[in-house]
């Protein structure tokens, strides 16, 4: 577990140094474009470059986390929300020996899925949607909030972040870049064949080198984050089982997360590699712009785990599986016998899709800090936030109810 | 030029004690760390050990009324409850909390047959703090032993088992349950 850390940090410093170089060299070619042969031209976009860069990571590094969770419209819960989820969190933080406990975030969407975000353990937060805590049992919440519990582990949440800032910053660039080209050869061609009839050849096959690689950059800075970020999933659910010790957990939990057909409202492009599945259903092909493996295989590696649940076996599974190279990286394999346990939570399956819509529903309604009234004739009334008064008439029974606010 | 030389050859050495000195700090401060840890998932052990004797008194008076015919049942618990409390020593204590587990299970078995305390709302949040820390004290455990396990790799190996051997930093020992009827408990559903 530790070795994977040292691993991933590696791996992650790597890729970093890789996307930084792109973002170098591209302002290196853009500041010479539009330095128009002034030879410290290079250096000084490179320099504006670093500067975007700097600028979006100061901010990302202070507030990523709360811009993130405020992105998905991610409301900070407390334990008598929903009791279960904040036990099963206690209970990973607790395998995993971090210091802090999460802090822990419901998003109010029907779509069932998770996500972890922060700079570093102590700093964690753990956002679930609803949806999921309607849909799954006990253990299969376990496996999805020891998935985000590996997440945090193997410090990929910080990863998350400075990747998408670095491809951020590319993209941002580039964008600017292409857009004044676009404009300024709209406004100034005729200056260009007038002016310049000598040092034109060479500055026109330096345009479009430079626009050749802005178009290109953000593309390859993408492929790179992408295909690590990928393979940091398979880590993630080898991490889980590893903590809980039942692989069917996490299997469960991916089954139903795939089985659910809604979109998710509150993801985006930028967020939807924090969370545990693709938050956008249809695309069912892997291609190199896949932000997750297919769940099917994932489900697949982890129904294959029969003998033990280390992440040897996890690796062996995935071996077999798939038949492709290692995903677990050798030095991370330490050997060890780690017995999968037996399954205890009862399933959820008896209960109806109407019922579970309910469950969302009144979910939903605490965690917008609606109250809840139980009348004398057994009907629960639910009185939104803004409601005034401090009584309410019961539509059945016409008896009437106090309101009590938290 | 021999003056030069002999400097040089010095400062070089000086640097080399230096170096070495800065690593064995490190390595020494790394092992502390680790030592630390291994005591503190130990401790947690215990905090969740004794969550579960402070929540036994509630959830027997909340079961209580419904189960009028099962005396027996809750006088084993509380019997097991005050010999975990009482117990010195690690292996007393192993042994006692393993009995405690198992009345527990016991008791959870015969929940199922009294439809009405299931459907009480203080009883099902009581159940979920219980099946929570039967949870996390299975957690501490399995987190201590990831815990030892790092760190008896790290004193065996180069090259901190040098520093480790220098400074007496022993193996731990694994948590092992002893009790053989603890493993062979049949798994309920809470």
């Amino acid at each position: 577990m530790w070795e994977l850390i040292k691993i991933n940090k590696r791996n992650s410093v790597l890729l970093l140094g890789a996307m930084g170089s792109v973002l170098l060299i591209l302002g290196f070619v853009l500041g010479t474009v539009f330095g128009r042969g002034n030879p410290q031209a290079g250096w000084i976009g490179m320099l504006i470059a670093t500067g975007v860069w700097l600028f979006m990571m100061l901010i990302s590094l202070s507030s990523g986390d709360q811009i993130m969770l405020a992105a998905s419209k991610a409301v900070p819960v407390t334990h008598d929300v929903h009791p279960v989820l904040f036990n099963v969190v206690e209970e990973m933080k607790i395998a995993a020996n971090l210091p802090k406990i999460p802090k822990i975030y419901i998003i109010n969407d029907p779509a069932p899925n998770a996500f972890a975000t922060g700079r570093n353990p102590e700093t964690a937060s753990i956002a679930v949607t609803a949806g999921l805590l309607a849909k799954l049992n006990r253990d299969e919440l376990q496996g999805v909030v020891a998935h985000e519990m590996s997440h945090i582990i193997n410090r990929d949440i910080l990863f998350v972040t400075l990747a998408g800032v670095m491809l951020g910053s590319i993209v941002l660039i580039s964008e600017i870049f292409l857009r004044s080209m676009f404009y300024s050869s709209l406004g100034s061609r005729r200056r260009y064949s007038s002016d310049r009839s000598g040092g034109g050849q060479a500055q026109i096959v330096m345009i479009v080198v430079a626009i050749l690689f802005a178009i290109l950059a953000p593309i390859f800075a993408q492929l790179l984050y992408f295909a690590l970020s990928r393979k940091r999933e398979y880590l993630a659910d080898a991490g889980a089982v590893r903590l809980t010790r039942y692989p069917e957990g996490l299997a469960g939990s991916l089954e139903k997360i795939a089985g659910s057909t809604i979109n998710m409202e509150s993801a985006n492009k930028v967020t939807a590699p924090m969370y545990i599945a693709n938050p956008f259903r249809g695309k069912k092909a892997v291609n190199l712009y896949s932000t997750h493996p297919p769940i099917e295989e994932r489900i697949r590696i982890l129904r294959n785990m029969t003998h033990g649940a280390a992440f040897v076996n996890y690796e062996k599974s995935y071996e077999e599986v798939t038949h492709r190279s290692p995903v677990v990286p050798a030095s991370a394999l330490m050997p060890e016998e780690v017995a999968i346990r037996e399954g205890t939570a009862e399933s959820k399956s008896t209960q109806t899709a109407k019922k579970q819509a309910r469950q969302v529903g009144d979910l939903m309604r605490k965690v917008s800090q609606f109250a809840f009234v139980t009348c004398a004739c057994g009907l629960t009334m639910k009185i939104p936030p803004n409601y005034k008064g401090d009584k309410v008439q019961c539509p059945r029974c016409k008896k009437v109810s106090a309101v009590t606010k938290k | 030029m021999a003056m030069g030389g002999l400097l040089i050859g010095l400062l070089v050495i000086v640097g080399l004690i230096v170096v070495a000195a800065i690593m064995i700090v490190g390595i020494y401060n790394a092992l502390v760390g680790l030592r630390n840890q291994v005591d503190n998932a130990w401790s947690q052990i215990d905090v969740q050990l004794k969550r579960r004797h402070d929540l036994i008194p509630n959830l027997v008076e909340t079961a209580k009324g419904y189960m009028q015919h099962e005396r027996g049942t809750f006088e084993a618990i509380t019997e097991a409850r005050s010999r975990a409390m009482g117990a010195n020593g690690a292996a007393e204590a192993g042994k006692a909390e393993g009995a405690l587990t198992e009345a527990l299970s016991k008791f959870m078995l015969v929940v199922e047959n009294y439809p009405e305390l299931k459907a009480n709302q203080n009883f099902l949040s009581l159940q979920e703090t219980l099946t929570s820390t039967e949870n996390k004290i299975s957690f501490a455990r399995q987190g201590y032993n990831d815990q030892v396990l790092f760190y008896n790799n790290k004193i065996q190996m180069f090259p901190s088992n040098i520093i480790a051997g220098m400074f007496q930093f022993t193996k731990r020992d694994f948590f092992e349950i002893e009790n053989e009827a603890e493993r062979e408990v049949p798994k309920v559903s809470f």
